[in-house]
């Protein structure tokens, strides 16, 4: 078994590999270079030369892919073309929002839509399990966008119980940054939650079917126990994957949000560096974005193997 | 006259779209008492053992007569007082264990949650009473025989685990369905006669479902014969062995009697070989499935390959076939040796050697017609044209004794023996002249089964095709195969004339194996046991 999460860990490690190159690469390709940004249209051949070369934009792209992706895993990002700021230390506040964000959010969705997915698989076909089908269907059915403008016009507008812009800052108390992060944090969980419901409600499902499932109704069994302890475990791996999945996008997915709230997290950092084309700041949040999925990923994935019977307690 | 512990009148179970699945059955059964049911699949058996516990699966409904469990009309019980009666009036042991443990929880676990959740007993007191169970089952080191998982034990061990978990309530009734069946002979005889000593021990009433009317002849006290969900014949085990009335019985009685004679003859003098193996070996990374192993086909011949269940005998048949590479040993057909991989021998070589599966279900493409299926070989090896290919897939489906018009029907809509049918008009498409026939009956009923073995040897009479026929039913055996060659462990430990090998002096291995065949009589296994002893 241990082998198998080594090979697992290794997977990943190799896929941010080739996901950096890729990064590297898509910037790379891009018309125009980090020297013809800042000195703009009216730089001659000449200048343009020099201040490459000063750069060191005038060596191989190999050379500079390893300096920086050597830098990277060090937290050395450079430094941003537009402010000459250290990356590192622009994005380290943005991140730690983000992650207060995406967390605030998961604390509330996976915990809800596994109990309401257990609850809907429990009661299939009646009455519960219906509204929460319709329920979640129609939120992953309307954009995020407008959901957060909907709860910002009756909750912020309207009913005054919540702020409409999302402002934090570092020395914030904990209530206080609660409160202010309520509404992007209910929008985000009603986006992820639907997906969640839906995979555990179907996994729990699929295994109903199986002939343990039946020898444990014939055990005289209610139908609650019966899903709650020979069905879940069963179902245990695609739900995590699920999961995992979800805390990725809440991660990832959020530029969106963080736009309609003026909350200052990494995603809102990436779409200013690209509108400035400030590539070291776009290169840098996408390899940080691909490393939160990476890593989410590959500890789904340890734990689907660790959750197996058959490999946990081997022949 | 003694109580009544369970009373099923005038049952009637439907499917949802109205199917009648079992019409107007009766039964009755008192305390200590053992009922053998007994039919082919589609009789009804599982579900009237179902319905005796108020369950029908998904799919199915009980619309008509009355389950009295010691007097009480069970059917109009809510469903708080059904759980009651589940588990601990009434018991189920399902046939397939592994399929019927829980992957996810220890088997102590499964066999302690019925007392524990019924509010029996608690659960230390359940878990020191599991394994007595355990004890009393002879399973191998009790005391941490429970702390196992379903995936850690055998076959025949998780049978009888299933048995203790069926016993732990202390129940009135035990409804065993088919507990022996996805079991080999020599693991069977076991079970079955741990599950006779437990009934007696606990004088426990039971329901015995059985296809197999050997095994339900060795436990059963009455036999009920059921074809088509209606009830044939009702009598003694005795009455129904030694003078069945109806007719069905007494083919089933018949059949089942024949397949115990040796019906072919080995020929002094073979025909050509048309395959060899020499000193093959096969393995699964580390493990050697396949050691050693030699043998020959001659034109025409069937050679039967024998053995318990991980003896080798299927990994042999996709070594010869090139799905598993051999790590040494050659194969040779007709004279040219084959290639160890699949993907380097040439059309011809695929042509030659056919392969029948032990499941037509999962062999044919649900979504085909049965004259897509037969006519893609025809198609692939001869390149046929679209007309010819029509004419030949008419001749096979007469060959196979399948009407011409199933050519447009999707080989989903058939039964499990027309299905195998067209497995077989599939490999004679090829033309092919060895056709390696993997227990191609064992999923199949007895009188289907039989059905399939004499299209097989009509075949080879006619076409001269040889046969090399992996099965653990010595029965079959000896009314087919010219040849036999018994595998333990990888090897072949007996090979020859199939006569000669079951004749004294006997490898201690075959005699096992055929001391292990259930007969068709009452005080057979008692008999075996008392060999033993």
């Amino acid at each position: 078994m241990l082998r198998i999460i080594a090979t697992r860990v290794v997977l990943g490690i190799l896929t941010l590999l080739a996901v950096s190159i890729l990064i590297f690469a898509a910037t790379e390709i891009l018309p125009g270079d980090v020297a013809s940004a800042v000195l703009g249209q009216g730089a001659t051949p000449e200048t343009l030369r020099v201040f490459r070369k000063e750069l060191g934009l005038d060596r191989p792209a190999h050379v500079r892919y390893a300096e920086w992706f050597t830098g990277a895993i060090q937290g050395n990002f450079g430094k941003a073309l537009t402010n000459k700021r250290d990356i590192l230390t622009s994005i380290t506040p943005r991140l730690k929002n983000t992650l207060f964000l995406a967390g605030y959010a998961a604390l509330i969705a996976v915990p809800l839509s596994v109990a309401l997915g257990i609850l809907a698989a429990i009661n299939e076909g009646k009455l519960a399990d219906r509204l929460a089908n319709i329920i979640s269907l129609a939120t992953i059915s309307v954009p995020e966008f407008f959901i957060a403008y909907l709860l910002i016009l009756f909750f912020a507008v309207k009913l005054r119980y919540f702020p409409s812009l999302s402002t934090v800052f570092a020395d914030m108390p904990l209530s206080k940054k609660l409160h202010v992060t309520a509404l992007p944090a209910v929008t985000l969980t009603m986006l992820v939650a639907a997906h969640m419901l839906r995979m555990t409600r179907s996994s729990v499902l699929s295994i109903m079917s199986q002939p343990y499932i039946e020898m444990a109704f014939l055990k005289g069994l209610s139908r609650t126990r019966v899903v709650l302890t020979h069905a879940l475990p069963n179902a245990a791996a695609p739900i995590i994957t699920v999961i995992a999945l979800n805390l990725a996008y809440l991660i990832v997915g959020v530029v969106v949000i963080e736009v309609v709230f003026v909350y200052p997290g990494i995603g809102q950092f990436m779409v200013d560096g690209v509108s400035k084309r400030d590539l070291p700041v776009v290169q840098a949040c996408g390899l940080i974005f691909a490393g939160a999925f990476i890593t989410l990923n590959t500890v789904a994935d340890v734990l689907s193997i660790l959750v197996n019977p058959r490999l946990r307690h081997p022949v | 006259m003694a109580e009544t512990v369970l009373a099923i009148r005038n049952l009637r179970v439907e499917s949802i779209t109205g199917t009648v699945l079992v019409d107007d059955v009766s039964l009755e059964l008192k305390p200590g008492e053992v009922l053998g049911l007994i039919g082919e699949s589609g009789a009804g058996k599982s579900t009237i053992g179902l319905a005796a516990m108020v369950y029908a699966r998904a799919g199915c409904k009980i619309t008509g007569g009355t389950v009295e469990v010691k007097g009480a009309n069970a059917r109009t019980l809510d469903m708080e007082a059904r759980r009651e009666l589940r588990g601990r009036r009434i018991a189920y042991v399902a046939q397939s264990a592994a399929a019927s443990f829980n992957p996810a929880h220890c088997i102590m676990d499964q066999v302690c949650e019925m007392p524990v959740q019924h509010g029996m007993m608690p659960k230390a007191a359940a878990q020191a009473w599991a394994v007595e169970l355990f004890r009393s089952l002879e399973l191998p080191n009790p005391e941490t025989f429970g702390a196992r998982f379903p995936h850690q034990v055998s076959g025949g061990q998780l049978q009888r685990a299933m048995a203790a978990m069926a016993i732990s309530c202390r129940p009135d009734i035990v409804v065993f369905d088919e507990p022996t069946t996805a079991l080999d002979v020599t693991t069977q005889i076991e079970v079955l006669a741990l599950i006779k000593k437990l009934i007696k021990e606990y004088h426990t009433a039971a329901l015995y479902i059985s296809h197999d009317l050997a095994v339900v002849a060795q436990v059963a006290d009455r036999i009920m014969v059921l074809r088509g969900g209606k009830l044939v014949e009702q009598g003694t085990t005795e009455q129904i062995l030694m003078r069945p009335q109806n007719e069905y019985s007494r083919a089933l009685v018949a059949d089942r009697k024949a397949s115990d004679k040796l019906s072919v003859e080995s020929t002094a003098q073979r025909g050509a070989i048309v395959l060899s193996v020499a000193n093959a070996v096969g393995m699964y990374g580390n493990f050697t499935a396949v050691k050693n192993v030699s043998l020959s086909v001659a034109h025409g011949e069937t050679l039967a390959v024998v053995g318990e269940s991980g003896s080798g005998k299927s990994s042999l048949a996709r070594l010869i076939v090139g799905l598993l590479p051999r790590s040494a040993g050659t194969v040779t057909f007709r004279g040219r040796e084959l290639s160890s991989a699949l993907k380097n021998r040439t059309k011809e070589d695929l042509r030659k050697l056919q392969f029948i599966y032990q499941q037509p279900d999962v062999a044919l493409n649900p979504r085909q017609t049965v004259g897509e299926i037969i006519g893609r070989p025809v198609q692939f090896y001869f390149d046929r044209s679209p007309a010819d290919v029509a004419k030949r897939v008419a001749e096979l489906l007469t060959q196979v004794d399948l009407p011409l018009d199933y050519a447009q029907r999707l080989s989903s809509a058939l039964s499990g023996g027309q299905k195998q049918r067209v497995c077989i008009a599939r490999a004679l498409a090829a033309e092919p002249e060895l056709i390696i026939c993997d227990e191609p009956t064992s999923a199949l009923d007895q009188l289907v089964a039989d059905g399939i073995l004499k299209l097989l040897k009509h075949l080879q009479d006619e076409l001269g095709i040889a046969y090399l026929f992996i099965t653990h039913d010595l029965g079959i055996v000896r009314r087919i195969a010219h040849r036999t060659a018994a595998m333990l462990r990888g090897e072949i430990v007996a090979e020859g004339a199939t006569a000669a090998v079951f004749s004294p002096p006997l490898h201690p291995y075959t005699e096992r194996l055929l001391a292990s065949v259930p007969e068709v009589r009452a005080d057979w296994l008692d008999e075996v046991l008392a060999h033993r002893a």
